[in-house]
């Protein structure tokens, strides 16, 4: 495994990672064709079934520094994180430790370390030596044009391991990821810009109810 | 609670549902006073509007008084309020720009795909209409949770009757932001397509505005009636070939602005309106856009295009040409209600707008879906149908 692997990194080295040598060797003839335009990783189009990295952005209407502050406090993610249960500390260098809903009422869980951060800035974290899921994501703020607030980038990739576990949890992340993360960073803006997460039920008991099917 | 549901097309009824709760800290249940059927509601009602399901309680244009508020609402336990039909969170980009039907944030996330895919954008929420706006349950019913009820609700003062404030909750603020958007100077000679309640109030603002003549285009007399007492010269357009009515009565440059107060829905047998008819039928997603297909051809070159009618999908032969050719400004867009009640009461409040004239009936909440009927056939003597939840049978 490549040790260096990052969120952010390059398709290339998500192929690596993998060690799906062939696919990688088509990947990196395709990327040398393309142009290098403005357009984040994200938007660029990948072949099917590469679903490993996924990212977004959006705009929210705060300051920097606070939208730092609260997502520097993961226990703050399931809030605004559909498949996330919960994150509770796991000891010293910033442990973390991710528990996601999977199917059948089932958790799945990830240890992850703070890989590298920078005040008001970015956080990136990744997932420790012999995880079940080799998982990385980053999340950046920068400063939106006049007083637009703050652009927030998330990306974040993982790499299930083979076997019945793995498959498990390649059929929890292939749950459309890009949906996913776009949804989760809208709620983070829902959150951040009115204090709540719109929703349109009528009743407090129709909410569980919407809480059962998603989850 | 009692409340008007949708079934299918052409089927509303009103049934018993669950009484609406508290769900998020800044809203506001709302007991409904009067609700208004509303020319948008028959898009519902036709079935052309997607993502409507069975058991949806309809209803944007309502009032009444707060029963039970949220933490984090403003509001206070028995005011008096009227509640615009679009629900705006006030803190994101769009809300600060004043373009509340546009918030980032109303719309919940899981129905914003959808429109996304439609619109390139998501769209934000709107009461009581398709889930491509939210699915939030609408104000055709005795109780309304309000999200958002810091910044959407205005407080109206008791002097003013409901009928007098209602339409503060949509039809008011459309007419007068359609009127806007026609950027009026005070020679201008404006036609507006459509005497319904929006056309009617179209017409009212442009007068206001200054506009040196507001032409009306109906097929209703009694429609039209109304829009000649406002002050309007009127058109029936069974009658009259109305670009060339309209390139005479503008001495042959073509009318400053147009209008077009009619929507998705276009009335006549104009051969393009016909086809557009079957294609909505067999539902292959044509909007029929004859009036405003219409009005881009009478409107003057450099002319203002402004339109306050629905639209909700494509539109074949659209006059692509013209609009470049002409030099075209074209306005649009659901209303930014929260933007203009305040204003708007005051003018209600020292009486130049009148908004009561185009109510024709007032019915009990019971008696809702014999509202919807006639509305919607008989549409030259119900010109607007306000709904009482206590009004007895
Ligand atoms: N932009 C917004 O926020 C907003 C808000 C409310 C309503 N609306 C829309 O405004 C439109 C009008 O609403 P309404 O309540 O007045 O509806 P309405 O159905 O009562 O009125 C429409 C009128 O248009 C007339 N008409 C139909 N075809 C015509 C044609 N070819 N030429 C001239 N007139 C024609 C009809 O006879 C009718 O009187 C609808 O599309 C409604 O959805 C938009
Ligand atoms: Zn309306
Ligand atoms: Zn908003």
């Amino acid at each position: 495994m490549d040790q260096k692997l990052k969120a952010g990194a390059g398709v290339s080295s998500l192929i690596l990672a993998t060690g799906a040598v062939a696919l990688g060797a088509f990947l990196s003839h395709r990327h040398r064709l393309r142009t290098t335009d403005n357009a984040s990783s994200s938007a660029k189009r990948q072949p099917p079934g590469d679903l490993a990295l996924v990212g977004r952005s959006v705009t929210i209407r705060q300051a920097r520094a606070k939208l730092f502050e609260y997502w520097r406090d993961f226990s703050n993610l399931p809030k605004f994180m559909e498949n996330l249960e919960s994150i509770e500390d796991a000891g010293a260098n910033d442990a973390l430790m991710w528990n996601i809903k999977a199917p059948a009422g089932r958790t799945v869980s990830v240890t992850t370390e703070i890989d590298s951060e920078k005040q008001d800035e970015h956080i990136a974290w990744r997932s420790v030596e012999g995880s079940d899921i080799e998982t990385s994501g980053e999340v950046r703020f920068e400063d939106a044009p006049g007083d637009r607030g703050t652009r927030v980038s998330l990306t974040m990739s993982y790499d299930p391991p083979g076997g019945a576990l793995g498959q498990l949890i390649a059929k929890l992340f292939q749950r459309e990821p890009q949906v996913q993360t776009r949804h989760d960073l809208k709620r983070f803006k829902m959150l951040m810009e009115t204090g709540e997460i719109a929703t349109s039920v009528r009743t407090n008991d129709e909410t569980r109810v919407v809480k059962q099917e998603n989850g | 609670m009692r409340a008007l549901t949708w079934h299918g097309t052409k089927d509303v009824r009103v049934d018993t549902v669950s009484d609406p709760e508290i769900i998020n800290s800044r809203d506001a249940i709302i007991r409904v006073t009067s609700t208004a059927i509303c020319g948008s509601d028959l898009h519902l009602y036709d079935g052309v509007i997607p993502a409507v399901r069975p058991g949806d309680v309809l209803g944007h244009e309502f009032m009444g008084e707060v029963v039970e508020t949220g933490a984090n609402s403003n509001l206070e336990k028995g005011q008096r309020v009227v509640v615009p039909f679009t629900i705006s969170c006030g803190g994101c980009f769009h809300c600060k720009m004043q373009q509340y039907s546009a918030c980032d944030n109303s719309n919940p996330v899981e129905k914003q795909d959808l429109s996304a895919t439609l619109y390139g954008q998501p769209m934000s929420a709107l009461f009581g209409y398709s889930h491509l706006t939210g699915g939030y349950s609408g104000g055709q019913a005795e109780y309304v949770r309000v999200p958002f009820s810091d910044v959407g609700p205005i407080v109206v003062p008791d002097h003013l009757n409901d009928d007098q404030v209602l339409f503060l909750s949509d039809i008011l603020p459309t007419g007068w932001m359609g009127a806007e958007n026609a950027d009026i100077e005070p020679d201008d000679t404006v036609a507006v397509w459509g005497c319904g309640p929006v056309g009617l109030f179209a017409i009212q603002s442009a007068i206001m505005m200054g506009a040196s003549k507001v032409i009306a285009i109906d097929h209703y007399p009694n429609r039209l009636a109304l829009a000649k007492k406002l002050g309007a010269e009127i058109i029936d357009f069974r009658e009259t070939d109305v670009r060339e009515a309209l390139m005479e009565m503008s001495g042959g440059i073509g009318v400053d602005a147009v209008i077009d107060a009619v929507g998705m829905e276009s009335h006549g047998f104009a051969i393009d309106n016909i086809i557009d008819v079957a294609k909505q039928k067999v539902g292959i997603g044509a909007d029929r856009a004859s009036a405003l297909k219409q009005a881009i051809m009478a409107v003057r070159f450099g002319g203002k295009v402004s339109i306050p009618g629905v639209y909700g999908g494509m539109s074949d032969k659209w006059p692509l040409g013209a609009i470049m050719e002409k030099g075209l400004q074209i306005r649009s867009g659901q209303t930014h209600v929260q933007k203009y009640t305040k204003d708007l009461l005051a003018k209600i409040e020292d009486g130049t707008l009148d908004t009561t004239f185009l109510i024709s009936h007032r019915l009990p909440l019971e008696k809702a879906a014999e509202g919807y009927k006639n509305f919607k056939e008989q549409q030259n003597e119900w010109t607007k149908v306000v709904l009482k939840p206590g009004m007895a049978g």
